[in-house]
């Protein structure tokens, strides 16, 4: 049954080292080409439970499994194979603005290369040629050679979206993708992710503050708060109410939001 | 209520500045007696100067033949001197740089290493490597090379601290290895500093040259010293001359290559 328990959180939980309570008893279970939406109040664990996917986190109990095996002891070699597995966007885009677009599809590939073969440079022409393939998946085929800082938001988001397609990915994670873009430009972006899963059974996951956006893409919506799962409903169940519920500061567990402040402050001083 | 609150009496007559400017001055008087400058003397002896001046009023322009090979010889010295030194200044600056890594033992040892670098002064380095590798322009090359292995790290390595983050997260995210993320993500934002500090230091190093030569490091100043020993103020206007043509065009070659760049 490996496709239907891809990712699995088992109690996960994650204690910042100021004493910030990121995460706490996660238990999350998601099937393999699944379009994932995420949602809650700023501050409520979203990013970081994307990032201890990828292991830019890491957590502080719990165990989290990737196809069947445990992912939080990795390290080196092993580490940087899991990643390469896994594309992420993030709300800034994150492009190295003063390379060419190629380039920046590019480095998306630089984890299946040694240091030197990709350092000169040296790039196999099956890789080049899926640069091409990458931007034209996201309408931009005649923006190769035009520097990152030459476009517009949603293009440099476009980018990213081709930037993780060249990693092969089987899983894509979207740190809240369109927070900075037109609702034009959302549209386009979300739809570039909705077809990496249509096209490819990719399983994504993307944070959103967006209800309506979040409905629109879905196939199942899980709500985040204090660090804690609050929510988790396929979106053939999902309600105007319980969503509005899940962004109410006062929701049916005000404590543990009292907790995470508390523990904020605790944790400057 | 409109008005503009009222500056108060303090404020007013800038009290602070006032206090600032007075410390200053018993600062400079202060420091001025202690270490024996005596204007008095300065524009006693003033007719020296006119008397050198006059002498070089004449230059001994047949000397110009003589002084080009030197200077070229100043200028390919400055050009290595500044390549070896930059090409060792930037692993290191990598390596000190703190948004790159993060140990902090690491980047101490390597920051302690540059400061130590940067305290020796060229100099002393000179009257070193002449010692070591004899008179001659390897020395120079040597001297130049360490001192601008001490000035380019520090501004290699304070141009890698501004950078952008994000991409480096990026490059992180999709499996590259640290060499990878610094190849791709750190060298691009800040490669036009790097050759804009490259130019910079090479400009510095062609002035640096002329007196390094006093010590028999090479280049024009052999000639310089040469010539004031001889009291040959005449060929000495050549050579300033030509010190002055040669650091002019690096000037403007290096300026309007950095100002295209950044
Ligand atoms: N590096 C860090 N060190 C300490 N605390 C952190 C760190 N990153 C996040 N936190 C804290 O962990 C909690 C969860 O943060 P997280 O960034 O995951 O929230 P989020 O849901 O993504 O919020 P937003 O919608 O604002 O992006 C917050 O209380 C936050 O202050
Ligand atoms: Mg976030």
């Amino acid at each position: 049954m490996v496709a239907e328990n891809f990712i699995e959180f088992k109690d996960v939980g994650k204690v910042y080292p100021n004493g910030t309570v990121g995460l706490s008893h996660i238990n999350l279970t998601i099937p393999k080409g699944q379009f994932l939406v995420v949602v809650g109040l700023s501050g409520s664990g979203k990013s970081t439970l994307m990032r201890t996917l990828n292991r830019m986190h890491d957590i502080s109990s719990g165990d989290i499994m990737i196809d069947g095996q445990s992912i939080i002891n990795y390290k080196g070699k092993q580490l940087r194979n899991l990643r390469r597995k896994i594309g992420m966007i993030f709300q800034n885009f994150n492009l190295v603005k003063r390379s060419s677009v190629q380039r920046n599809v590019l480095s998306g590939r630089v984890g299946y290369y040694s240091t030197w073969r990709s350092a000169l440079g040296l790039f196999s022409q099956a890789d080049k040629q899926k640069t091409v393939e990458a931007l034209r998946r996201v309408g931009l085929g005649e923006k190769l050679y035009t520097r990152a800082d030459q476009l517009s938001g949603g293009q440099q988001q476009r980018v990213a979206v081709a930037r993780a397609f060249m990693q092969d990915p089987k899983i894509v994670l979207a740190d809240e993708p369109v927070a900075s873009l037109d609702p034009l430009t959302t549209d386009s972006v979300m739809n570039d992710l909705k077809k990496l899963n249509d096209d490819f059974g990719i399983t994504v996951i993307v944070n959103l503050h967006s209800l309506e956006l979040a409905r629109k893409y879905a196939d199942r919506i899980v709500g985040l708060r204090g660090g804690e799962l609050v929510y988790d409903k396929t979106i053939d169940q999902v309600t105007d109410t319980d969503l509005d519920n899940i962004y109410q500061s006062e929701g049916p567990e005000p404590e543990s939001e009292a907790i995470v402040m508390h523990s904020a402050t605790e944790g400057v001083i | 209520m409109n008005e503009v609150p009222k500056r108060s009496f303090v404020q007013r007559i800038h009290l602070k500045l006032i206090i600032w400017l007075g410390l200053f001055i018993g600062l400079v008087y202060w420091t001025a007696s202690l270490t024996g400058v005596n204007l008095v003397m300065f524009f006693e002896n003033f007719d020296q100067f006119t008397a050198l001046l006059d002498k070089m009023a004449r230059p001994d322009w047949s000397y110009t033949q003589l002084v080009i090979n030197p200077i070229l010889q100043t200028v390919q010295m400055a050009l290595i001197g500044t390549t070896i030194g930059t090409l060792i200044a930037i692993p290191f600056s990598v390596l000190a740089a703190r948004n790159i890594v993060k140990n902090p033992f690491i980047r101490t040892i390597i920051r302690f290493i540059l400061n130590l670098v940067r305290t020796l002064p060229d100099l002393m380095l000179a009257a070193l490597f002449v010692a070591i590798v004899g008179i001659g322009p390897i020395a120079g090359v040597f001297t130049l090379a360490v001192f601008s292995f001490g000035m380019i790290s520090k501004l290699f390595y304070e141009a890698i601290e501004t950078i952008d983050e994000g991409p480096l997260e990026a490059l992180q995210a999709t499996g590259a290895n640290r060499s990878q993320v610094v190849i791709f993500a750190v060298i691009p934002q800040v490669f036009n500093y790097f050759i804009s500090y490259f130019l910079y230091t090479f400009e510095i190093n062609v002035r640096a040259s002329t007196v390094l030569g006093y010590l028999g490091a090479g280049g024009i100043g052999v000639y310089l010293q040469r010539s004031l020993n001889e009291f040959a103020y005449d060929k000495t206007a050549i050579i300033i001359l030509a010190i002055l043509v040669v650091v002019l065009i690096i000037d403007t070659i290096s300026n309007t290559m950095r100002e295209r760049l950044l």
